[in-house]
């Protein structure tokens, strides 16, 4: 076991520490149907759970490694020397003193008790596979919102569960959304009510803390017609020798003229593999939007998807990939039009450092006899020093004559005269350059909210240290 | 000049697909190489559209079964191909192949000659000029999804051209070639040889037809294109194959330092055609500009795959392509930018766009990048869209018809990339192919 580390220049590896694991429950190491049934037991899974997790586990198996388009790097992961299932053994706490003292520090350290006495709307934290502290803002809960661990989701709310829970993202989808089908544990439900708006951000934090532990949340957010939430999640994991596996779910359904706002700020310990299949389904007159934030992780896999289902519906992706030395950022989005006058927009900006690589991957569909649809999608890369690497392989496909699709791309460097400019009134080298790549990523990075975007300026700076001069 | 092939050999007309033909007069190392290839063919897999490379491409419709090597051409027939062999009013050079047979020839000029130009058909070259054609013969492996194909290419190639330009030496009138499908399921494999030396500058426009518009029939070209320091090489392509034609061509053109090279392809016939361009970019200077222009309608379906591969430092590269969609047809652009590691100072540009002028036409595009190196400007744009109502409103407005409208937007757009070449002979050329190819439906 580690020991922790002084808390002093908290930032610089914020989430780089470990407490004494404690888990109750283990599934041990490998994937079987006994690992299956053992989680299903543990959680108390109704039937169809127990039999859609079996299922997952089937299609898991059964299909390949995507390696023929996707890095040949995920052949190293060891599916069997991964634990499946760990827990607590605790049920979800709702007060701040039921929480067990080792993870309070952990939080502490996270800074999630004064965001919340900030303006958080409500907090759902997530300590390896079972939510420990769950707590919903009263106003909150009196709109009616359902805010809970996906556990309690399926068990309390089948009705409203059942019928999304799956439909977005079949099992089959990929590789890794089956393996999620089948050992999935932890992630939140929501629901919001119609007309119900969701005034303040919904947080929750997923961190891993075993050696070896892959994490498999499953998220369902469901904003009912006519109304609008936004939710956070950013990740921070302890670093350890053996690389370890993320590989959620999550499931977005916005109904007629909803809105959901779904944030990530993605920063993994430099051996997570980050694999995340994320989609959401907008119904009439509603609107998807994904910001994507990736910093850390060894290699990330994640395409946010909109489905646009519903005449006039909007879909949206904002990303920023900053890919550092031995890290591989392959990221992008997904549009997929399925209705006339359907508009989307996918922005996307990545930052290549020292031998770090960012890949952009895309999709656009808009099938035939469709009108007025209208895709827009620019990326620009920025490479800092010449082992960088930068990648862009969008696909688009277009039938008929009713609708406009553009994409752009371009790569480039910091521009040499922006760097002098600065060093000339004073600014050091890696200062000036820090600041041009804060310039890069500003438009995108204003939208985020505030104290997100603080925290984003400053990973940045951190990471940007050290690779100029 | 006489076909290597017998007639015996032709009358057999064997489906290619039972192997090579033999008894050529080939040198015994072309030979071996020939059957080296077959055996490639033969072991490698053939392309799905699992694979990257034929992502969205209708692999199905390349069933090469029914293929069969050419039939005899008799003489009324060779009249009257030698009739419709009409192209530039002015040219250099001219060769006319039938079948793989070279029916008909125009040599340079004598004082041409003297400087050191060489242009003779394939078979030739690789017994007289054995080292230039060893050295620079398919030398580029097929990196574009086409590596099967290319190996079919060179072990059942039986004819082509091979063109030397020597150092210093400028042609100033294009070169022009013809090809030519004849008979019923007949196949056809051309091969372009050119070598450009230090500071020479040619134009070569190649044309591939069919004799019978409706006969199904099936194409395998392959290209190299080596443009040595300083040079400059201008290729055009006029393809306009038959409605039932399935074709795939492999261009390799190699730039080196301070060199310049251009590409035309204008893709307007077959039933499905598949295009690979493939430019490396390997001297400080280089520079390489690919354009494209396709008209599709119907059922057609044309696949372009390019990379463009920026090795050595201080290159630049320019892709435009466009697709006019008619009927049915679909277009897929698979396209690349590649900077090698240490190709710093790379200006790379790839435009990709559609014009989709029916409800059942699809556009697919997927223009990418890998960068390796820092330094570089590169960038890409792909759009999908359709005729601007304000522009045929305009017209319309001036009293003239709605189709002819249509139509005078769709040459304007076209005319963008054909204006590029600056050599209005061949642009008034391509340009009457793209009318006919209009007024024929």
């Amino acid at each position: 076991m580690k020991t922790e580390t002084k808390a002093v220049d908290i930032n610089r590896n914020i989430g780089d520490f470990a407490y004494p694991e404690v888990h109750v429950r283990d599934a041990g190491t490998g994937l079987s149907e006994k690992t299956i049934h053992y989680i299903s037991d543990v959680k108390e899974d109704p039937d169809w759970v127990r039999e859609f997790r079996l299922r997952g586990l089937k299609t898991f198996l059964e299909k390949p490694l995507p390696t023929h388009w996707a890095s040949k790097d995920l052949e190293t992961i060891n599916f069997d020397k991964i634990r499946y299932y760990l827990s607590p053994g605790t049920t979800a706490k709702r007060s701040w003193d039921e929480v067990p003292e080792d993870i309070k520090r952990t939080f502490e350290r996270l800074g999630i008790p004064e965001q919340e006495r900030k303006f958080l709307a409500g907090v759902e934290a997530q300590f390896d596979s079972e939510a420990v502290y769950s707590n919903i803002k009263k106003a909150v809960g009196e709109q009616g919102v359902i805010f809970v661990g996906s556990t309690e989701g399926l068990k309390n709310h089948p009705e409203i569960f059942r019928k999304w829970f799956g439909k977005v993202i079949p099992i089959a989808d990929n590789k890794f959304s089956a393996l999620n089908s089948a050992v999935f544990s932890g992630g939140s439900f929501i629901y919001v009510p119609p007309g119900v708006k969701v005034k303040h951000p919904l947080q929750a934090y997923f961190r891993i803390n075993a050696e070896n532990f892959g994490q498999f949340e499953r998220t369902l957010i469901i904003a009912d017609e006519g109304s609008e939430v936004t939710y956070m999640e950013g990740c921070t994991a302890p670093k350890f020798n053996t690389a370890t596996l993320h590989s959620a779910v999550v499931e977005l359904v916005a109904l007629k003229g909803a809105k959901i706002q779904y944030i990530t700020v993605q920063n993994w310990s430099a051996n997570v593999f980050n694999l995340v299949t994320k989609r959401g389904l907008a119904h009439e007159n509603a609107e998807v939007k994904w910001i994507d934030c990736n910093i850390g992780s060894r290699l990330t896999m994640k395409y946010p998807s909109v489905v646009l289902k519903g005449r006039k519906s909007r879909g949206e992706v904002l990303s920023i990939a900053l890919a550092n030395n031995g890290q591989h950022q392959d990221t992008g989005a997904k549009m997929i039009h399925a209705a006339d006058e359907t508009t989307s927009n996918i922005i996307s900006k990545s930052i290549s450092i020292g031998t770090g690589r960012a890949t952009y991957r895309g999709l656009v569909h808009v099938p035939k006899h469709l009108k007025h649809c209208k895709n827009n999608t620019e990326c620009d890369a920025l490479l800092i020093n010449a082992t960088s690497r930068t990648d862009t392989y969008p696909a688009i496909t277009v039938r008929g004559t009713g609708n406009a699709v553009q994409h752009e791309a371009s790569v480039s460097q910091v521009s040499a005269e922006q760097i002098f400019y600065m060093q000339q009134r004073g600014l050091s080298e890696a200062q000036a350059m820090s600041l041009s790549v804060n310039g890069f990523v500003n438009d995108l990075v204003r939208q985020f909210p505030m104290e997100y975007s603080v925290e984003l300026k400053r990973l940045i700076e951190l990471e940007m240290e050290g690779s100029v001069g | 000049m006489t076909s290597s092939l017998t007639v015996d050999e032709m009358a057999g007309s064997k489906g290619i697909l039972s192997g090579r033909v033999e008894s050529r007069d080939f040198p015994d190392w072309f030979r071996e190489q020939q059957s080296e290839a077959w055996k490639q063919f033969e072991s490698l897999p053939s392309p799905t559209r699992k694979d990257q490379l034929w992502r969205f491409s209708n692999v199905d419709l390349l069933d090469l079964s029914p293929f069969k090597f050419g039939g005899i051409l008799g003489d009324d027939e060779r009249a009257a191909i030698l009739d419709q062999s009409r192209g530039l009013d002015e040219v250099a050079a001219r060769l006319i192949f039938a079948g793989d047979q070279l029916i008909h020839r125009d040599v340079v000029s004598e004082q041409l000659k003297k400087r050191g130009v060489i242009f003779q058909p394939l078979e030739r070259a690789m017994v007289e000029h054995a080292d230039l054609f060893r050295k620079h013969f398919m030398s580029q492996p097929a990196v574009l999804g086409s590596a099967k194909f290319a190996a079919l290419h060179q072990a059942l190639v039986s004819s082509g051209t091979f063109l030397y330009v020597p150092r210093g030496v400028e042609i100033e009138t294009p070169i022009e070639i013809f090809h030519w499908l004849y008979g019923e399921n007949a196949s056809v494999f051309p091969h372009l040889l050119l070598v450009a030396d230090e500071l020479a500058k040619v134009t070569v426009i190649e044309s591939f037809r069919s004799a019978d518009r409706h006969l199904a029939g099936f194409a395998c070209g392959v290209n190299d294109l080596i443009a040595g320091p300083g040079a400059k090489v201008t290729y055009v392509c006029a393809q306009t194959w038959g409605e039932n034609v399935r074709a795939l061509q492999m261009n390799t053109t190699t730039v080196d330092h301070d060199a310049s090279a251009m590409s035309l392809n204008l893709h307007l016939g077959g039933r499905y055609s598949r295009f690979e361009s493939l430019s490396r970019l390997i001297g400080d200077g280089a520079r390489s500009d690919l354009l494209a222009v396709a008209v599709a309608t119907n059922e057609q379906e044309f696949d372009a795959r390019t990379l463009q591969d920026h090795v050595s430092a201080h290159t630049a590269s320019d892709l435009l392509y466009k697709n006019a969609l008619e009927g049915r047809a679909r277009c897929t652009f698979g396209g690349l930018i590649r900077v090698e590691p240490h190709a710093h100072f790379t200006d790379a540009y790839q435009k990709v766009r559609n014009l989709l002028l029916s409800d059942d036409a699809e556009a697919n595009s997927m223009p990418g990048l890998e960068i390796l190196a820092d330094n570089v400007r590169c960038t890409h744009g792909a759009t999908s869209g359709q005729i601007d109502e304000d522009e045929l409103f305009y017209l319309r407005s001036r009293g003239i018809p709605i189709t002819v409208a249509q139509r005078l937007i769709v040459t304007g757009f076209l005319n963008e990339v054909i204006k590029r070449l600056d050599q209005p002979a061949i642009e008034h050329a391509l340009q009457q192919l793209i009318e006919e190819k209009f007024a024929h439906q």
